[in-house]
Order: structure tokens, then sequence, then C-alpha cells
């Protein structure tokens, strides 16, 4: 996965001790002994097959996780991609069931394709009304995000009045099939998903590490006033990341809708949580100015890993939470040990 | 170190010293083992440079930070302070050089910050506005208690931040910069306090990178430099060039302005502009100022704090919105443009606050360096890590930044090379105009004559600079001309040749509220 090396080319370069190694490869390594303990425990976790089924449940998560790196990076946070992952998934979902133009007296089916670009479009401009709010009306993106959270949610239910739009495989003679392709079906045995969110990783790891848009995001999370006279446009900026969140979010939400053929507007609760952890978890400061894509996909390979890993062995869904619940509270605390040392270092 | 200094019968009590004190962190020794006495009602002044040690050796005494090495000697007896409220319940309290106020609670409220007067029936308010009313009189300064501190402007945040220190009614007094954003009428006021403690047995300790000011007040002067001391004298002994002479260890000159060419055309024409209080205030802040700079000037804007200079670089940098007026760059009319494309065509500002509005922590000095460019090394989609690090090596060495490389960490440099990164950054965007607000703030001497240089060159190439600053002395050695604004407007011009007298009468600094 490309990545930057922000974080690593400002390390002194004499601190090559284990202790250091530990904290900096942090997610990598917990990756790994969740990956040895559960392998141990269940003769079940270490196969191929397993690794793809899990591997298709963080793909929802990394998703959502790599938009809300770019949101945390520019030191916001978007509480809004959960509802945002519902809306688009009932919004997918009314399509393909036709949309009824009364007024003509017809009943359109657009393409799967048509669909899939409306709903990301749906999504981005959702995004942009967060990132608007946020960089034009100075709202604090905590209660912006908030705020349409409810927004977005409510209109899913209220499009839906409740209900689930179910059997979203379309009919051949309306030219709509398809729909299942993203969730359930596999490219060389791997899952669709999975290679949607590989896809996107790199591309949001290009970005971050080559692109001038990637240097002026890390620049505007680290002090938003120097980069701000610097040239940097924060503002563009801003909602440009909050419509990538966005927009990602409606990704996730036709992944999702496609893996159970079904789309509810109760989807996706508190999955802006898991999100968010995934995010502290691979090293991103909350404060922003520091994180990379990497770090975010370990971070959520952790929590899917570990709560997948839960489940084979047998342990109640009760536990799940009280580990990941653990395991950011960890993350949080590694973080401020690293950054913290690094400050008092400057 | 050799040079404990000898005792003198009209000295007075040493009431607090330090024996061979160092500190180190990590690899890096801030003190080198220090020698040096407080006497008892007299003050004590330590100079040196940035990062000779100044700042560390307060916060040891203070109990801030403990020493690795060496000895802390209180009335004759070895002391370890546990922190600075150890310190302070022994008598010593210090008035930092950051404001630590919090900024929503009233000027009561952060005076007793802590050690709230309790009553019977909870804090006894009354009492501590009566107490905090009774400080403002003494510093003869009409501030209501009752106040929030944010209201206030810089100067009278730093009185408050003194009158907490006065507060306590500690034996030692350390004042780490005490004077950096007072009038000179607040100045004076101050030095009267000072004199008033010294006559009630009060030893003060003083640091401030203004020389000559404190050259009024002290008794013994002690100078730093790299965590050494290098001299110790009682005031009778010294004068300026003495002070200069052991603090960079040779004469230094900032020297004069650039000379032996001719200006170009106008590249810099402001008319009329006009910048309404940013914070909603009902006055003009920048007040129909006009301004011509030609290339290869090197214009000085001289005033007070809050005579509107920073507001007018701001509006001409594109940051604030000017209410009216013009901003012509090379005859082009600019009010409209973005930050951005206004350094585009040529215009940049090196901002007053390095902290900030210069730098960005989380980033390299390199990515610091060259992130007023990010499009000169841009190729379709993606950065070009070659021409970046060319660009990056370029720099380090035009503005001579001391560090490892462009990949360490801003935060492993001293003041003063983060400011030249600041001014490198700027400078790598190939400016036809440079606004520097306060270039020299918290740098040192030698940092500032590296400045000095580096921007005569670059305005005999034919770079127009507008140089922004508080110091009488640094217009006298860099500019051709000398704008004095006081207010937000122009009160009078000068050329090189003019009298420092002259200059400070026209900034208003002997009426200064």
């Amino acid at each position: 996965m490309s990545d930057t090396t922000i974080s690593r080319a400002a390390t002194p370069k004499a601190s090559f001790s284990l202790g250091r190694l530990l904290l900096e490869g942090r997610a990598f390594f917990a990756l790994i002994a969740i990956i040895a303990v559960f392998s141990f425990l269940s003769p079940n976790y270490l196969t191929v097959g397993n690794f793809l089924i899990m591997a298709s449940h963080v793909a929802i998560y990394g998703i959502l996780a790599i938009g809300m790196l770019l949101v945390i990076l520019n030191g916001g946070i978007d509480l809004s991609v959960g509802s945002i992952l519902a809306l688009s998934g009932v919004m997918a979902g009314a399509m393909m069931q036709g949309i009824e133009l009364q007024a003509l007296g017809i009943i359109l089916y657009p393409p799967v394709w048509a669909v899939v670009v409306l709903t990301c479009v749906l999504g981005a401009l959702v995004g942009a009304v967060n990132g608007v709010l946020i960089a034009w009306f100075k709202v604090p993106a905590f209660v912006a995000t908030l705020g349409v959270m409810y927004v977005a949610r409510g209109v899913a239910l209220l499009l839906t009045n409740g209900l689930t739009y179910n059997n979203l495989s379309g009919s051949a003679d309306l030219g709509n099939t398809g729909f299942d392709w993203l969730g359930f079906n596999r490219l060389g045995g791997v899952p669709i998903s999975v290679l949607v969110l590989a896809g996107i990783a790199v591309l949001a790891g290009l970005m971050l590490s080559r692109s001038a848009f990637g240097r002026w995001l890390y620049a505007s999370g680290g002090n938003e006033r120097a980069a701000d006279l610097s040239g940097v446009p924060v503002r563009r900026v801003k909602i440009t990341v909050y419509t990538l969140s966005g927009m990602l979010s409606a990704v996730a939400g036709l992944v999702l809708s496609s893996q159970l053929t079904s789309a509810g507007p109760t989807a996706g609760t508190t999955y802006e949580l898991t999100a968010i952890a995934a995010v502290v978890i691979g090293g991103a400061a909350l404060t922003g100015g520091r994180g990379t894509v990497r770090g975010t996909m370990l971070g959520a390979f952790v929590i899917g890993f570990l709560s997948d890993g839960l489940v084979i062995i047998g342990v109640s869904s009760y536990w799940q939470t009280v580990f990941t619940g653990a395991v950011i509270v960890l993350a949080v605390l590694m973080n401020s040990i690293q950054y913290g040392s690094r400050a008092r270092k400057g | 170190m050799t040079d404990i200094p000898n005792a003198k019968p009209d000295l007075g009590e040493v009431v607090l010293a330090a024996r061979n004190v160092a500190k180190s962190y990590g690899q890096i020794h801030a003190l080198k083992g220090v020698n040096f006495d407080i006497h008892r009602g007299q003050v004590t002044t330590l100079f040196g440079e940035n990062g000779a040690g100044k700042s560390t050796l307060m916060k040891i005494l203070s109990g801030v930070i403990q020493p690795t090495a060496g000895q802390i000697i209180l009335d004759g007896a070895a002391v370890a302070f546990d922190n600075s409220t150890d310190a302070r319940n022994r008598g010593i309290s210090i008035i930092h050089q950051e404001l630590s106020l919090a900024p929503n609670l009233s000027v009561r409220d952060n005076i007793f910050m802590g050690r709230e007067i309790m009553g019977p029936g909870g804090v006894d308010f009354a009492e501590e506005e009566r107490q905090t009313r009774k400080l403002m009189e003494g510093l003869e300064e009409d501030i209501d208690p009752l106040t929030p501190v944010e209201e206030l402007r810089l100067g009278q945040q730093q009185i408050v931040e003194i009158a907490r220190a006065l507060s306590v009614d500690s034996r030692i007094l350390i004042m780490d910069e005490p004077t950096s954003a007072l009038s000179a009428t607040e100045v004076e006021v101050l030095f009267k306090v000072i004199r008033d403690l010294k006559s009630k047995g009060v030893s003060i300790v003083y640091i401030s990178h203004h020389l000559e000011e404190a050259l009024q007040i002290t008794d013994h002067a002690v100078v730093l430099r790299d965590g050494t001391m290098t001299a110790y004298a009682p005031r009778a002994e010294i004068d300026l060039e003495w002070i200069v002479r052991n603090m960079v260890g040779e004469n230094y000159d900032l020297g004069s302005p650039p000379g032996g060419y001719g200006f170009g055309n106008v590249a810099l024409s402001l008319r009329d502009v006009t910048v309404p209080d940013p914070k909603g205030a009902d006055f003009n802040v920048v007040d129909r100022f006009s301004l011509d700079v030609r290339a290869g000037e090197v214009v000085c804007i001289y005033g007070l704090m809050g005579a509107g200079r920073t507001e007018l670089l701001e509006t001409v940098a594109g940051r604030l919105r000017a209410s009216t007026g013009e901003v012509v760059l090379e005859g082009l009319e600019i009010s409209h443009l973005t930050i951005a494309e206004r350094i585009a065509r040529g215009l940049a500002l090196v901002p007053e606050d390095r902290q900030r509005d210069g730098l960005v922590q989380t980033m390299s000095v390199g990515q610091n360096l060259s992130l007023a460019s990010i499009a000169a090394f841009t190729k379709g989609l993606f950065t070009q890590k070659k021409a970046e690090q060319a660009l990056i090596e370029d720099s380090i060495r035009k503005v001579t930044v001391k560090t490892s490389g462009g990949g360490a960490a801003i935060g492993s440099l001293s003041g003063g090379n983060q400011q030249k990164v600041v001014i490198g950054k700027m400078l790598a965007t190939n400016p036809r105009v440079i606004m520097l607000d306060e270039p020299s703030r918290g740098i040192d001497i030698g940092a500032k004559a590296e400045v000095f240089k580096l921007l005569a060159e670059r305005a005999k190439q034919g770079l127009a600079v507008i140089y922004s600053t508080s110091e009488v002395g640094e217009c006298l050695s860099i500019a051709h001309r000398i704008i004095v604004m006081h207010k937000g407007r122009i009160s009078a011009e000068f050329d090189s040749t003019v009298s420092k007298e002259k200059i400070m009468a026209a900034s208003g600094e002997s009426v200064a509220a």
C-alpha cells in the first residue's frame, strides 16, 4: 500500500531501539498478535477462506476509515458517515426498485452503473454540505456533522417509512441486474469489496504522499493559519475532505447493501465510531496533521480481525465491545506517548 | 567555571545562588555548569542570545525543571525544589515569557488562580477584588478587576501576569522578558515597581532582549553564552558594548542599509488602505494608509504594538480585507485576489508569530520550506521528489538554516533557525515584494545579523522589502526609508539619517497610554 512517511521522516535517526520500533509499528504488531492468538485458539481462523471473509467485513469499515482519516488529518471529525452510508444504501435500494414518476405515469429503472454513480454523487453532496457548514459558516466539525448525522438518518427513515428494501438483485427484463456483484463476486478468488478497498487505499495513499493536495491537507491540519498564509487554499481543502468522506460513505453503503442484498435505514449505526477507532489505532492524531493510510488500514484490520476472531472462538458479543474499547484506549495512550515524547524533544 | 564572583562588601547578602548548575536533554547540554549569586534587594539581569540557556536557568531556579547536576543554594543551604509550587512556597516566583493566563476568566480570577482566598462561604471574591484593585493601582494601570483577560490588549495582559507574581509577596521574583509587549510608559511604571520592591528587600532576576532597557534597572549583569557563564559584573563596571561583546563573543554590528545601487519602479503601492478592527470593534486599525515601495528599496515600518502594522501587512497579504483603498502590485490591483494568487504574483509575507502563523509543527524542516511553492515542483497530479529536494537544499543553503537536513523535525531547530525557515519558505516563492512582520522577535543578535545580510543581498537584486519592527535600532540598520505608524496612520516619514529619538517621538512613545 502506498503511503506517506511524514511522521517517520521527522524521527531522529539514532532511535532504533526495540521499544521505539514496537511503538511506531504498534498497529502492525497488534495485528500479528491478534492473528497469532486466534490461530492458536481456533483451527479455522488461519485459513485463506476465513481471511477473505474477514477482509470483506473489514472492507466496509476500511472504506469509511479512509474518508475519516482525510477528515481527521484536517483536524476535523465526521460523525455523519454511518448515516450517509444508510441514506446512500436506501437511495440505491429505491432506485433498484424503480423510481415512479407519477406525472408521466412511468417507472424508471436505472441501470446499475447509474445507480452506483448517482449514489456516490448523493454521498458527495451530503459530505459537501458538511464541508461548507464547517469551512464557510465556521460551524464546529463535531456539531455540523452531528446535525447532518441526524438529518441523513431521518431522511433515510422517511424515504422508507422505516422499512427495508429487500431483493435488490434487479431483473433481466429491466436490464438492471448485477447489484450483488459488489458484495458477492470475486476476482481471482478475492471478494470485489476487498479489491475496492485496496483500490481506494492505494489512491488515497498516493494522494496523501505524492499530490499537492496531500501536502495541503497535512499542512492545513498541522497549522491552518500557517498553511493559509503560505497560500494553501484551506477552505477548499476542508470542503474536499468532507466531500470525499461523504462519497466514500456512499461507496461503503453500496458495498454493504450489496453484501446483504437489502438496504435498511438503520444500517451503519455507530459505524462512524468504528471508523474513528480505526484511524486512531492506526496512529493518527485527532488534532490533525499526523496519520497515514497504512496505519489506518492496519487499524481497520485490527478491529475487524479482533471482533471476527472473538465470534469464531465463541466469545459473547458483549465481550467484543469491551475488547474493542480497551484496544482503542490503549491505542490513544500509545499515541500520546509517541507524540508526547516528540514534543518534549522539540 | 572560573567566573565565581568575588564577594564585595557592598553587594548585600546572597539569597539565592547557583553552583555548577548543569542541565542536559539527552545529548543536548542546555547548561554546562553555571555559577552566580542573587543579592538581597538588588536586580540581577541575565543577558544572552536565544538558546544561551537563560530560560533553562530560570526554570531551574523557579523549580519548573530540575538540574542534572549542581546545586541551588537558598539562604546558605542547598535546596531541591520539587516543582514550581514548592519554589513559590519558599518565596520564589516567576513571570514567564509566554503569558499563562486563562483568557476567559477575569483579571481577578487570573490573579488568584490556584490560591483563591477562602472565606466562610466559599471564595471571598470581594477581598480578591479589593487586592486586585490595589495591585492595579500600584502598577498605575486602569484595569477593572472583573474584565475578562481576553478583552485586554497584550500589554495589559502582561501587566496582569506581573500583578499575579507580585500578589504572592515573594522574596525572589524572576522576570523573563516582562516588557516585550509594554509601552514605554508602562515600562517606566514597571521599573518604578521594581525599585519599590528592591527597597522592600525583594531580589529580582531580570531577563530581557532589550539591552538598553535592562541596563537602566539592573545592579548586576550575568552573561550566558552556549550554556556557559561568560561574564559577571556589577552595573558600575559595564556598558552596552561589554554586554554585546560577551554575548556574541565578538564585536557585532548590524550594519547600515545596503547601498550603491538605484531603485527600480514602484513594486507595491498602497492607496488609502483602511482596515476595520478584525475583532469587530468600532474603529479602524489601519486608517487611510498610503505607501509606495520601489524595487530594491527597504522600507521600515516602525511603531508600537497595536499601531496597526500587523493588520496592515496581513491585509496586503490577503488574510484581512480592507474596507476601502487599493493595493497595487506592479501595476495590478490585487485587492480581490486570494493569498495564493498574491504569492504567485510575487507578494510574500513573513508573519509576526512564527509558531502560530509561520510553521507547521507536524511537518519536517523541508516540508515547511517547500510549503509555499508546492506548485513549482508539481507536474500533473504528483509532486516531484527530486525537484522538491533541490528546492529544499537550495533554500537551506541560501538562508543558512542550521539543521541536520530537510527531514529534521521543525521543533529541533532554535528560534532563529525556525525564523530563517519561515523566511526561506517565502523567499522560495521568488517574490518581488517581501513583507516581514517583526522578524527579529525572539531571535538572537547573530541570527538577526544574518537575516539582515540576506535581506540586503536580495534588495540589491531588486527585491522590495517592507520591514515592520518595534525596535528603532533595526530600522536604522536596514532601512532606506522609515515610516512611523501610530494608531493606524503614518505619523512621520524619515530617511536613514534620522536619530532614534526623533523616530520614537513620532511613534507616540512618550505619550502612549
